[in-house]
């Protein structure tokens, strides 16, 4: 058929349909693909933001120094109980304080100077060390290398995260000249013009930005500069290290009233770096120690224990509970009204906000059975309750899923019902099943809420060794982190997130693996 | 002749010439209820030893549903109600005192699907005699296995690979390890629910050759859509209608000369 | 009876047995022109009649293919079984018959003026209830009436005992005219072929018997006079 009008796959009425046909299809396909791509977008959004936070708590800064841990500092009044040590913090926080001033003279002027240069180091910093020191007597008196956590507020400015500072290699530096006031001299700076454009670029906002010259272990504050000659103030170390030496600018825009580290303590904390006292090491502490009000010091292995306490108790009672709850409702349970009511509770229960348990657990388990505030054993038992519903609901699937055609083969070789269901559905179901499990494991891990109404919110600085102890999960922990006012804690609390996400992430592949290995096809 | 033999209930032909021919199971006024619906109507049927007889009619004329009296598996959905008696040796397996459990030992069942544990070849067919501990010690169980799937006609194709799951074998193997799960409890009447309805036709005829070879020691009933089959296979055969059993005979006389009008409707194919 | 599910299968089962009716027919009247041929002499209708014989065969060649094909593609049950297998042995039947009358019509063309009127005469009597038989059963057949394919069954012995007189006539013919022989032996051929004819009806009533209810006719019940030992 040649005429286009008689052909019907060629006719305009025909065409035209098929257009709006194809038109519509893409159309459905491009809000697909649109939902799509904002699904993805944001779920990578999210995670490499929390990533990017994250990996600033990856590593942190310690002062690294060989020490003789003498007696007569560190056990003040000759007694070396293991408690002794441990609450004589003054003595190593000393030790190693003076053991840096040392380098500075200039730290040791005035008081206040002194003072400046001990917060460098936060005092409970050194806990970990006179911990190690009573569980290892023998350490007493030797030479040992240290690590001491720098503060937060000068391991943040290492990083570069605040106050914000710019480095800039600004070439040689020549003939020192000493001016007239004490301390003040004069050198030329190579490219010192970078350094000015660089300032001019940042712009003017209000106070001159702070310009540090570095030269090896040596640090002044620029006071004044024209053209490629400068007038430093040495904050420490001395002015001949600056001639012919290859000099570091360091622009820090923020005004030194403005920020929580001093001009003095950064020239410090330079030169020690220079020096390779200050190293940035990974922070393993954030997975060894626990909560501290001190950001460099606080780790979530309590967290991460109590979590670990809770979710036994929770997967101890709510995995056998749901299963044989599932069991009995699907396998035995006559279908009448009563079991109806049952099942629709249950998938209702399914749908209550998890609060509501807390409040359960926090009447019925604290109030009425007095059992212990705080304890991953009310937290595991509130979060079972809270799971439960999910797992009888997940069991049940995979019971289902389990084909009829294998209980009838089972019950026509003369099994009883009883071991129809034990021999061959309950082996073949037990994947799907362990499936919801650990989903609802997975959610019960994230849940704040319940465990915040039960008290698992307290500040825990012991690991909790039984599930009647006091104790915190990681999601409380990032609650509780993020309310927290410095800056240092921001990329802490990131840290712990990707902890927590690290092990939902766990707890989903073991789901999915088990799937692979066990799933059957019939 | 057994003296329970009625010929008015099996209809004509019970002086065939056939040997062996007595009741093995006999239905007497046998009604199925499901949640107060009634499905089968006083069927009243016996089935014959060492021969086949086959249960057709159309879809939902009850035909599996009285199948399923027959070794009790009606007890195990919910709502469904089974009155009248079913005679096994004299006692009423329709009754409450008999376990079914012990029953369904000595009625074994096959199914429309195959349906093997996913379990090795071995596990399938050694699965009941365990249950039942019909077996003291492995050399005993390999016996029966062996007896079994040899029964079944799967030995030579399965023997070198026991361990293997019983899922693996084709849809003609997977019935026919089925039907030696079946045997391995030692059962004496077989009952199949068309057992051959999802299967190519040559893995039927091995079934169906199966069955010729299993009458010579089993009562075996099979419920079969395939008018062809029934006339194939079987030695008698009733015809269920909405529930009724409309009329039951030599399997020869109801496909040449059925007495009731229904019967020749249906097998000519003139409603269905 | 009601229609198949599948209108096809009785649209064959129809064409079989409309077949199977203009066979009779044809054969039908095949018998009754060749005793007509026989009484009158009439050469060239004993050759019409010889020349009708093919087609009997070509027809009966035709529902042979179609009972194989449909006993292969629609495996009959039942009555439609029971009427296919009649159908089958009826068309065989009905060109036997077929043959018969070309035989008769064959014997005709041998026979010459100077045989008696009166031995035509009796070949001719005979033709009516034979071929009276045969249109009773494809009548039996046309309504599946088994009280008339049961009638035709049993009177298969008044044919008999027409052929058993004509016998005897034909002898004496024979015995007072020796010139007669030769035709005589002719027309007891004839007799006999008439004679076979009306067993092949009764075979045919005994197919349409069991077609229609499922049951045999009894060969041994058939009412039967003495043996004449001829």
């Amino acid at each position: 058929m040649n005429n286009a009008q008689d052909n019907p796959f060629r006719s305009e009425k025909a065409l035209k349909r098929l257009r709006r046909r194809r038109n519509a299809d893409m159309r459905f396909q491009g809000y697909g693909i649109v939902a799509l791509g904002f699904a993805l977008f944001a779920l990578v959004f999210l995670i490499s933001a929390i990533a990017w936070k994250a990996s600033g708590a990856s590593t942190y800064h310690v002062i690294r120094v060989d020490l003789e841990l003498s007696p007569q500092t560190i056990l003040p009044e000759g007694d070396a109980s293991p408690e002794e040590i441990t609450r004589n913090i003054e003595g190593f926080y000393s030790l190693v304080r003076n053991d840096l001033l040392t380098r500075f003279p200039e730290a040791n002027e005035t008081v206040q100077s002194k003072r400046a240069f001990s917060s460098l180091i936060d005092r409970m910093a050194v806990l970990p060390l006179a911990r190690e020191v009573a569980d290892e007597p023998h350490l007493i008196g030797q030479t040992t290398s240290v690590d001491v956590p720098l503060s937060d507020d000068v391991d943040m400015f290492l990083k570069g995260a605040a106050p914000r500072a710019i480095f800039l290699r600004v070439g040689e530096a020549s003939s020192p000249m000493r001016n007239a006031e004490e301390g003040d001299f004069k050198i030329e700076v190579d490219r010192l013009n970078k350094v000015s454009a660089k300032i001019a670029a940042i712009g003017q906002h209000g106070a001159e930005p702070t310009v540090l010259l570095v030269a090896d272990k040596s640090v002044g504050r620029i006071k004044s500069m024209e053209d490629g000659d400068v007038i430093l103030e040495i904050l420490t170390g001395r002015q001949d290290q600056f001639d012919g030496a290859s000099v570091k600018a360091v622009i820090i825009p923020s005004p030194e009233d403005q920020r929580s580290v001093s001009d003095q303590q950064i020239a410090w904390a330079l030169a020690l770096k220079a020096e390779g006292v200050i190293k940035r090491v990974p922070h393993f502490s954030l997975l060894t120690h626990t909560d501290s009000t001190y950001p460099e010091l606080a780790g979530a292995l309590a967290a991460l224990v109590g979590s670990l306490l809770t979710m036994l108790v929770t997967a101890a009672v709510s995995i056998p509970m749901g299963i044989f709850a599932a069991i009995f409702l699907e396998e035995f349970a006559p279908k009448n009204r009563l079991t109806q009511i049952i099942e629709v509770n249950i998938n209702n229960l399914a749908a209550v906000p998890s609060i509501v348990f807390g409040l359960l657990g926090a009447t019925l388990l604290l109030g009425t059975f007095g059992l212990p505030r705080s304890a991953p054993l009310v937290g595991g038992l509130v979060l079972a309750l809270l799971i439960l519903p999910v797992v009888i609901i997940a069991a049940r699937a995979a019971l289902r899923a389990v084909p009829p055609s294998i209980r009838s083969g089972a019950l026509a070789v003369g099994a009883s019902r009883m071991q129809a269901v034990f021999h061959h559905v309950l082996p073949l179901a037990l994947p799907g099943m362990l499936t919801g499990a650990i989903l609802g494991m997975a959610r019960a891990l994230g849940e704040t809420a319940p465990l915040l109404l039960i008290g698992m919110v307290a500040f825990v600085a012991e690991v909790p060794s039984s599930t009647t102890d006091e104790a915190t999960a990681l999601p409380v922990l990032i609650y509780s982190w993020a309310s927290n006012a410095e800056r240092a804690w921001e990329p802490m609390t990131a840290a712990v997130i990707v902890i927590l996400l690290a092990i939902l992430v766990l707890m989903n592949l073991a789901v999915v693996l088990l799937r692979r290995k066990f799933e059957r096809r019939w | 002749m057994d003296t329970t033999y009625d010929p008015a209930l099996a209809g004509e032909g019970a002086d065939d010439g056939q040997p062996l021919l007595y009741p093995r199971i006999d239905c007497r006024d046998v009604s199925v209820f499901y949640s107060g619906k009634q499905a089968v109507f006083d069927v009243s049927l016996p089935v014959f030893d060492r021969s086949v007889t086959a249960l057709i009619g159309p879809s939902g004329c009850g035909k599996s549903t009285f199948l399923r009296c027959l070794n009790r598996m009606n007890d195990t959905i919910d709502g469904a109600k089974v009155t009248g008696e079913i005679f096994m040796d004299g006692e009423n397996i329709n009754s409450s005192h008999i376990d079914p459990v012990l029953l369904r030992s000595r009625v074994g069942m096959v199914f429309q699907k195959p349906n093997p544990f996913p379990k090795s070849i071995y596990d399938n067919i050694a699965y009941g005699p365990r249950i039942h501990g019909l077996v003291d010690d492995r050399q005993e169980l390999d016996a029966i296995v062996e007896k079994s799937l040899r029964r079944a006609g799967l030995w030579e194709e399965v023997k070198d690979r026991l361990g293997q799951p019983g899922t693996s074998l084709s849809g003609g193997q997977q019935q026919r390890l089925c039907i030696a799960r079946a045997i391995a409890v030692r059962p004496e009447v077989i009952l199949m629910d068309e057992p051959c309805s999802s299967l190519d036709p040559i893995a039927t005829a091995r079934i169906e050759e199966l069955i010729d070879e299993l009458r010579k020691r089993y009562c075996i009933v099979i419920v079969t859509h395939s008018m062809q089959q029934a006339a194939r296979v079987s030695q008698r055969t009733a015809f269920f209608h909405l529930g009724h059993l409309v009329e039951m005979g030599d399997t020869d006389q109801i496909f040449t000369s059925p007495r009731e009008r229904r019967t020749e409707d249906y097998i000519t194919g003139r409603f269905g | 009876m009601a229609d198949h599910i599948v209108s096809a299968f009785t649209d064959e089962l129809d064409k079989i047995a409309a077949d199977l009716m203009r066979m009779g027919g044809i054969v039908e009247t095949m018998i009754l022109d060749s005793c007509l041929a026989v009484d009158r002499n009439d050469h060239s209708l004993a050759k019409d009649v010889i020349s009708r014989d093919p087609s009997v065969d070509r027809l009966e060649e035709e529902v042979e293919r179609q009972i194989v094909s449909l006993i292969a593609r629609r495996q009959p049950m039942a009555h439609d079984l029971r009427s296919v297998f009649a159908a089958l042995k009826t068309a065989g039947e009905l060109e036997r018959i077929g043959d018969l009358s070309k035989n008769i019509g064959k014997r005709t063309l041998m026979l010459d003026d100077s045989v008696p009127s009166n031995m035509r005469h009796g070949v001719a009597r005979m033709a009516r209830p034979v071929s009276f038989q045969l249109h009773s059963v494809l009548d039996a057949y046309a309504t599946s009436n088994a009280e008339t394919a049961k009638t035709v069954w049993e009177s298969d012995d008044d044919i008999d005992q027409h052929y058993n007189s004509l016998f005897r006539e034909m002898i004496t013919y024979m015995i007072e005219d020796p010139r007669t022989i030769g035709a005589g032996a002719h027309m007891l051929f004839m007799a006999k072929n008439l004679e076979r004819i009306g067993d092949h009806c009764t075979n045919i009533a005994e197919f349409i018997y069991f077609q229609i209810t499922g049951e045999y006719l009894m060969p041994h019940e058939r009412p039967k006079s003495p043996n004449t030992g001829v």
